[in-house]
């Protein structure tokens, strides 16, 4: 089900502009790997070519290779809103669909995909929000909007929303930027439960999390001012925060730069 | 309150009062900001006593005529104002008013939404830019000019429509044609549609340009194609926005004078086809009689311009009580 992501020369530009250059990586089924660097530095621009969200962006586009698996995401022919249905993706501000019910918000993306009987979508919604850790807050008020909830609660309904459509692959943009500590530690325990179904990749600039929730951890940043933003390393988590083999990457976590 | 007792008393010798308390509240109050509150609260009041001139106004004249009216101001079909006593009701032009309104917002709704979309989420942005100018230009059009163009342009190529919908819905009977000249209430509708398509297209283009990028995203993120992100995530956006800038549209198309005027062939009956000549609005009706009107006949004429007034009244808090009732789950919450 858990998908392996293989990227090789992956350089994506907005317009004229290089955002992110030659980045190489392997990603494991079932692991949770953890993008951290300074801002502006391209996580996310990569993040989001992971999906294909980057070409969304007018002049957004990308050269070299992203496998998942053995197909390529960039290869002639792929849709890329196939690709979206195989990778989801959770965003730094929670995102529910206002318009509608905490339901409806789960069962969005299955309403995309194809028909499901009422008892199916019943089904896969309570999985979902119990997959997010949810459910028992939310399930007698199924009916409500998912605007109502605490920002916490939005981002587990919409963690609930990504996960009800059974992607290979869970994007997660600093899914705790805009959230409070204990809203923070419920995603964190989500995360590590999650990762024994989905690959899971997340971007965050809170280098204590990267170290409490990853297996791996890359670190980006510029080469210089102006200069496009690339792959420092990328190591096992632990190896990253104690013992990392370049020095740029110890000066960042421990805070000298950055 | 109680201020004539408060404002006796020494402030030193008892405690604050309550408007004391109030006013220390506020803070010192500087010279700008009185005679900002004071200019803001003027044109609110201005407004309120406008409005309530005007609803006196029309009440009164109204009252007046219909007192002295001997049909049923609401279902006598004759508008003779100058017998002695008169004769009139408003059953002709209420119908006609309504049925090219419809007619009007039917054609025009869908229309203006699909361009707002085009715009705002197809088309190229060097292309967008000149079709929104394009449609600006349009609302700047004179109502007169619009009326010479429906007379002259419009009616006449009205013949091989007439023709293809007697034919094939005929049978209906509100879409039979007795190969009379075009000027009809489809004719009418037809013209305010295209008239009330600006506004509609650009107050909706506004609303659908502020839908905010993450609830797109989030939709892309699922998989949705762009057609299924304009449908989870704009229109129900865009929905109470959208109802506001038909509303605007609506209110132009009810009280369009003078296009109505110049196209239609008004008699003073209510007529089942839309493809036959006849039939009247409250503004076509008072336009072209208010000149020769006696007083009498211009009492008859306000009293039908309160019964507008009142309708479009009714429409915009219907508007509003649509966009309400869903409050909780519009795109303002997010």
């Amino acid at each position: 089900m858990a998908k392996r992501i293989d990227v090789s020369g992956l350089t994506a530009y907005y317009g004229s502009h290089k955002a992110i250059e030659d980045i190489s990586m392997t990603v494991e089924p079932r692991s949770v790997t953890a993008f951290i660097g300074p801002s502006g530095c391209g996580k996310s621009t990569f993040l989001r070519t992971l999906n294909r969200m980057h070409e969304v962006t007018p002049g957004g586009r990308v050269e070299g290779k992203v496998l998942l698996d053995a197909e390529d995401l960039y290869g002639a022919g792929v849709d890329p809103v196939s690709v979206r249905r195989e990778v989801g993706m959770v965003f730094q501000r929670p995102n529910p669909f206002p318009t509608m019910s905490i339901f409806d918000n789960v069962a969005a993306g299955l309403r995309l995909n194809g028909n499901y009987k009422k008892s199916e979508l019943n089904d896969i919604v309570e999985k979902s929000l119990k997959g997010a850790n949810l459910w028992n807050e939310v399930k007698d008020r199924l009916n409500k909007p998912g605007s109502g909830l605490s920002g916490g609660q939005q981002q587990r309904l919409c963690i609930a929303r990504a996960i009800a459509v059974e992607p290979k692959v869970l994007l997660m943009d600093e899914p705790c930027s805009a959230l409070d500590p204990i809203s923070t530690l419920a995603i964190e325990d989500l995360i590590g439960e999650l990762k024994d179904r989905f690959t899971i990749v997340i971007v965050t600039h809170n280098m204590q999390q990267a170290a409490r929730v990853s297996d791996r951890t890359a670190f980006f940043n510029l080469a210089a001012v102006g200069q496009p933003g690339r792959l420092v390393e990328i190591d096992d988590t632990e190896r990253i925060f104690s013992n990392p083999s370049v020095q740029a990457t110890e000066d960042y976590i421990s805070g000298r730069f950055g | 309150m109680d201020i004539s007792t408060t404002t006796d008393v020494p402030p030193s010798a008892s405690p604050p009062s309550l408007t004391e308390r109030k006013r220390a509240a506020r803070g010192a109050t500087r010279p700008g900001d009185r005679i900002f509150l004071g200019l803001s609260r003027g044109s609110g009041i201005l407004l309120l006593v406008i409005m309530a001139a005007i609803a006196v106004f029309l009440t009164y004249r109204a009252s007046l005529a219909i007192s002295r009216d001997h049909g049923n101001f609401l279902t006598t079909f004759e508008w003779n104002t100058n017998l002695t006593p008169p004769s009139f009701g408003i059953a002709v032009l209420a119908f006609g008013t309504i049925v090219s309104s419809v007619i009007a917002m039917v054609i025009a709704v869908p229309v203006a939404v699909a361009i707002a979309l085009f715009l705002t989420h197809y088309a190229p942005r060097r292309l967008s830019g000149p079709i929104a100018y394009v449609i600006d230009l349009l609302a700047a059009v004179p109502s007169i000019v619009y009326g010479l163009w429906g007379a002259l342009i419009l009616v006449p190529h009205l013949r091989g429509l007439y023709g293809w919908l007697d034919t094939y819905f005929g049978w209906t009977g509100i879409l039979s044609w007795e190969e009379g000249a075009p000027r009809t209430m489809l004719a009418v509708g037809i013209l305010l549609a295209i008239m009330i398509l600006p506004i509609i297209t650009n107050v909706s283009r506004e609303v659908f340009r502020q839908v905010p990028r993450m609830h797109e995203e989030a939709a892309l993120a699922l998989g949705a194609t762009r057609w299924e992100v304009v449908r989870m995530s704009v229109l129900p956006f865009g929905r109470s926005g959208v109802i506001s800038a038909s509303m605007l549209g609506l209110g132009r198309a009810l009280g369009e004078t003078m296009a109505v005027a110049t196209v239609l062939s008004p008699d003073y009956d209510i007529h089942a086809s839309l493809l036959n000549p006849g039939g009247g609005t409250f503004a076509q009706n008072i336009a072209s009689k208010f000149g020769e009107a006696s007083e009498q006949g211009r009492d008859a004429l306000i009293a039908s311009g309160l019964v507008l007034f009142v309708i479009t009244l009714l429409v915009n808090g219907a508007a509003r009580a649509i966009i309400a009732r869903r409050k909780e789950y519009s795109g303002a919450n997010a």
